[in-house]
């Protein structure tokens, strides 16, 4: 049976065929301005990559902000479990899971078997958020892709003396009018983001392996960051794409509901 | 006698001179990037305004943020000590400050000489601060200085859900596209800062009479919000925005009249309760 999951973000959505436990096929948007507009739209484009149509899905599980408002899903289950559960799918040995959303950020712990042991979540503050890093990178004049590989290539890293959002737009602004060179400063910021990270973890207690998902985990200056901070190494995801994780979830949790496994 | 206190804040700088205990001259300038600059032009419009000259001033302290850059000044001391002492002097019943500056919030109690007794501090979050209603402000292409005024105008209760500024900005932006009264959605942000700031003033607790000081208590709209927040009548003082430099003009009087100051941090002993 042919199963889906779709996840409705504040900045992307994606959604994710699978059947049998393998992937058909998946996609990522920007999202629209109302939730089920997106849903949509990222769920009719992986369908015509797929070749398929609705009716063929058997079961469609909705996740993210927006999952309520999805009327073709059969069924909404929560960012948290979804994400668990696609990370898991992604890397089987994974214990913690560090997940930065667009406009939250979250650690998870899960136990051996992959059942949920304890979590974290921050979606107040946007300190710590996709959204912080959208933010610094529209100061810098950067697009979201291009802050990661600029830690590598700087030789002094700022150091922002705030975590609000709002404080460190102040700060980056005038480090780009002193002239401080852009690589220096958009290390300085995935610097900011990695600590955010690690007080998320540190607090739920690190469990080994730890990988990150969420399209942050592509950023490559935040995750090697973290993993300084840490003290550990975060394994990379290669199977898929890490910022699918939690469609990849929700299709999971989709396939469980429709052959009557446990959900 | 006649002493001066120089306030350099993030976004103004005040500067207030006092002959025998009133004001003579007062002056608040939007600051500009070097905090010597901001005191040197502050200085001299409070003196043009006093009629005197730097030379008559007898002694000069400085507060806020850029305190110890201020060329001019005899001693410095801290903020909430200069606003504690400020709020006693212009409402003497005050046991309570709540202050909303351009990059900061506080909350202070204090004794009926002016002390410092315990105080609560924000300086990490921009919710809650005056920077929240100016970053809004431009959001909406509203000048500061009507917020007060439009907000009065407001029908429909709104709630902000996001405490936020970044989340809220977009939560109010959504809101404009749905059409909602611009009136409203600033009575919101007036609520929301204001809910901010009461639940810091909490971490002492509010008793006595409560003042409200900093520029922002000069937005009529917030002034009321701040009370509702608090649940109490809230005192409004003559000059909320240069309340700081007016504590720095009366430790200066105090210096010259001999008591000697001790050193800055001394001044703000009072206990500070982590926010």
């Amino acid at each position: 049976m042919i199963v889906a999951g779709c996840d409705v973000g504040s900045l992307t959505s994606k959604a994710v065929l699978m059947k049998d436990g393998r992937m058909l096929e998946s996609h990522v948007i920007k999202s629209k301005a109302r939730p089920w507009e997106s849903a949509e739209v990222v769920m009719g484009e992986v369908l015509k990559r797929a070749g398929i149509s609705r009716s063929d899905v058997g079961y469609c599980v909705a996740t993210g902000y927006g999952r309520s408002k999805i009327e073709f899903a059969d069924e909404a289950v929560s960012e948290i479990a979804c994400h668990g559960k696609g990370a898991r799918w992604l890397l089987p040995t994974a214990r913690t899971v560090i997940d930065i959303g667009g406009q939250d950020c979250k650690a998870l712990r899960l136990d051996a078997r992959g059942d949920m042991e304890k979590f974290i979540t921050n979606d107040k503050c946007a300190s710590g958020t996709g959204r912080f890093l959208e933010v610094m990178a529209g100061v810098l004049g950067l697009a979201l892709e291009e802050m990661g590989g600029m830690s590598a290539r700087a030789s002094n890293p700022i150091t922002l003396a705030s975590a609000c959002t709002v404080w460190a737009q102040a700060d980056v602004i005038q480090q780009v009018n002193d002239r401080v060179p852009v690589e220096d400063i958009a290390a300085g910021i995935n610097n900011a983001m990695a600590s955010r990270m690690a007080v998320l973890v540190n607090n739920i207690g690190l469990e080994r392996d730890v990988c990150m998902t969420g399209g942050v985990a592509k950023n490559d200056g935040v995750v090697s960051a973290l993993e300084k901070l840490l003290g550990i190494r975060i394994k990379r995801i290669r199977r898929s794409d890490p910022q699918i994780a939690g469609a990849i979830g929700a299709a999971l949790f989709a396939a469980e509901k429709a052959t009557g496994g446990r959900l | 006698m006649i002493t001066a206190g120089c306030d350099i804040g993030s976004l103004t700088a005040k500067a207030v001179i006092l002959r025998d205990g009133k004001i003579i001259g007062s002056e608040v300038i939007r600051a500009v990037r070097s905090p010597e600059d901001s005191a040197n032009r502050v200085m001299e419009a409070a003196l043009s305004a006093a009629g005197i000259s730097l030379d008559d001033i007898e002694y000069c302290v400085g507060t806020g943020y850029g305190r110890k850059h201020i060329p001019f000044v005899n001693a410095v001391e801290s903020e909430i000590a200069c606003h504690a002492r400020g709020a006693v002097w212009q409402v003497p019943s005050a046991r309570t400050v709540v202050d909303i500056g351009g990059q900061d919030a506080k909350a202070i109690k204090v004794s009926a000489e002016g002390d410092v007794l315990r105080y609560v501090y924000n300086d990490k979050c921009a919710s809650g601060t005056g920077r929240f209603l100016e970053i809004i402000a431009d959001a909406l292409e509203i000048p500061l200085e009507k917020m007060g005024e439009i907000s009065g105008k407001s029908t429909e209760r709104l709630t902000l859900s996001n405490q936020c500024v970044v989340f809220a900005e977009t939560e109010i932006i959504s809101l404009v596209n749905e059409g909602k009264e611009t009136a409203d959605i600033i009575n919101a942000l007036h609520h929301a800062v204001a809910g901010r700031a009461a639940s810091l003033a909490r971490g002492i607790v509010v008793e006595g009479d409560v003042v409200m000081t900093g520029g922002v208590a000069r937005n009529e709209g917030m002034f009321s919000a701040l009370a509702a927040a608090l649940g109490v009548e809230l005192l409004s003082v003559e000059n909320p925005q240069i309340n700081g430099a007016i504590g720095a003009a009366l430790f200066a009087l105090q210096a010259l009249k001999g008591s000697s100051l001790g050193d800055e941090e001394k001044q703000t002993e009072g206990e500070r309760v982590m926010a």
